[in-house]
């Protein structure tokens, strides 16, 4: 009986012991030298782990920080004074400034856009985007509205208006989880100082964009053209910004004949007529449609042709 | 041949997780993608053959030679626990990116009842040590498919509509009691 007792205490002692010493040593001689800055890091980030940022927690954020793979500003819980503390403790200048915001590159809403039919599937814009034509919108870039970024955002930021998504500029965190959401690739991170946003993604020629959307870029290079700080330029058929050259003056905007160009800090005049005169031209063309079915059949096929070429071009390119 | 059976035994008849029930809480709990279902199930599937493999070395010189057949339990979760820190240990220093794919999987196997459960059912039955090592790769193995093979339901799943009493767990505990009743084909009914 104590024989029992004792050798039982003594193997399984004698085990723990030896495996404890040999994990201790194997603890010595295996540690990776890790950057002291590691725990201090580790320690000003929430802790939540919520992958807002983009990767698996927020130790694998700080390591991201030491390595340069995440920014000292890329914990949308933290905020501005979490950026601050990492900023301290790595050496550098808060960049606090460079606050982003998530926009979507499209304006077309059931208003101002065609649709070649009506989508009663899953709303999902995944699913819509493989069936024919990329979605009911006539416009194969646009928004279909289908919400994926809606779920994708944590923060109650994106919302579908009128058949479009919209980023409210102030609860969106510029986590970016709505960025790989969007199978159209519409949403950008922008700064969050950038007044002047072109509010289009469609890279097919003028005609065709014309033809589907009343508010899209039709590559005119009107506001290339217009600026005098070259800071726009039209590349794809799409107008894009250079934040780091503009200066917000709104010449581009004035100058936009389709209103592509939005300024938060000027009211444009297009703005409202072409949706005005859109309703009221649909009222009118309402009738017209059932007169000449065959007339109103035909632009939609060279149409979706040009598309597809352009998209091909697109993939060689790439 | 009796390697062969035992193997397919510990793979399909009696898998660990859709037969035997064990390890159900990482079943569920890391089955919502397939890549970390499999991280989990290559960790589960390695830690398994190593611990079968040096439980038996202990269970028969320590504990048989000693009369000390009773302290398996204790022995077996001494040894796994300790055994994960060394992998973890280990992998941290050798290949830092395994390390980080694994994440918190490698700590949680330490409290993995599948593998204290191949130990046990090692013992139990009597295996040998060939038999042993064996045993736990291949239960490991049908652990690794069962949950590789849940996770690509249950991300098929995320995309149907599913009635909102169901959303969630309750879809993928039925899924999961449909997948056993699938496997309990490779035993057939016994009363």
């Amino acid at each position: 009986m104590e024989m029992t007792i004792i050798n039982s205490v003594l193997s399984l002692g004698g085990v723990g012991l030896l495996l404890g010493l040999g994990l201790g040593l194997a603890s010595k001689k295996l540690a990776v030298e890790e950057d002291p800055r590691l725990a201090y890091l580790v320690a000003v980030l929430p802790g939540a782990n919520c992958g807002g940022c983009g990767v698996a927690g927020c130790a694998a954020f700080a390591r991201g920080l030491l390595n340069g793979s995440t920014k000292p500003n890329g914990c949308p819980v933290g905020g501005a004074d979490c950026t601050a503390k990492i900023s301290d403790i790595l050496g550098i200048e808060a960049v606090l400034g460079e606050k982003q915001v998530a926009y979507i590159r499209c304006n077309g809403d059931d208003d101002v856009t065609r649709s070649n039919y009506e989508y009663y599937g899953l709303l999902d814009c995944t699913a819509a985007t493989h069936l024919v034509g990329g979605g009911s919108k006539a416009c194969t870039f646009a928004c279909l509205g289908g919400g994926n970024c809606v779920s994708a955002c944590q923060f109650n930021a994106i919302n579908i208006v009128n058949g479009i998504a919209v980023v409210d500029k102030e609860k969106c965190t510029s986590c970016g989880a709505c960025v790989p959401s969007c199978p159209k690739a519409l949403i950008d991170l922008i700064p969050y100082k950038s007044i002047v946003t072109v509010a289009c993604n469609s890279k097919a020629p003028g005609k065709i964009v014309r033809q589907n959307c009343s508010v899209g870029c039709i590559s005119c290079k009107l506001c290339e053209k217009a600026c005098e700080y070259d800071a726009i330029h039209v590349v794809d058929n799409i107008a894009k910004v250079d934040y780091a050259k503009c200066t917000y003056c709104n010449e581009c905007v004035k100058k936009c004949p389709s209103a592509t160009i939005n300024s938060t800090t000027f009211e444009n005049p297009k703005k409202q007529k072409p949706q005005e005169k859109k309703v009221a031209e649909n009222a009118a063309a309402s009738p017209q449609t059932t007169d000449s079915p065959a007339k109103k059949q035909t632009p939609p096929e060279p149409q979706t042709e040009a598309l597809k070429k352009e998209g091909t071009e697109g993939k060689k390119v790439e | 041949m009796e390697l062969f059976a035992i193997a397919f035994s510990a793979i399909f008849v009696n898998n660990f997780l859709l037969a035997r029930f064990l390890g159900i809480c990482p079943f569920l709990g890391v089955s919502k993608k397939i890549e970390t279902a499999l991280g989990m199930g290559i960790a589960v599937a390695f830690v398994m053959t190593v611990a079968s493999a040096i439980t038996y070395i202990v269970n028969i010189y320590i504990l048989e030679t000693l009369g000390l057949g009773f302290m398996y339990n204790i022995m077996f979760i001494l040894i796994i626990s300790s055994f994960v820190q060394a992998i973890e240990l280990l992998l941290k220093k050798v290949s830092p990116v395994l390390y980080e794919a694994m994440g918190v999987y490698l700590p949680l196997m330490a409290t993995n009842c599948a593998i204290l459960g191949v130990t046990v059912l090692n013992r139990d039955v009597g295996y040998n040590f060939m038999q042993s090592t064996i045993h736990g790769f291949a239960g490991g193995l049908g652990y690794l498919l069962a949950i590789v093979v849940f996770a690509g339901i249950r991300e098929r799943i995320e995309h149907n509509n599913v009635l909102p009493h169901f959303k969630g767990f309750p879809i993928a505990l039925l899924a999961a009691s449909m997948m056993a009743i699938a496997f309990m084909g490779f035993s057939g009914w016994m009363i």
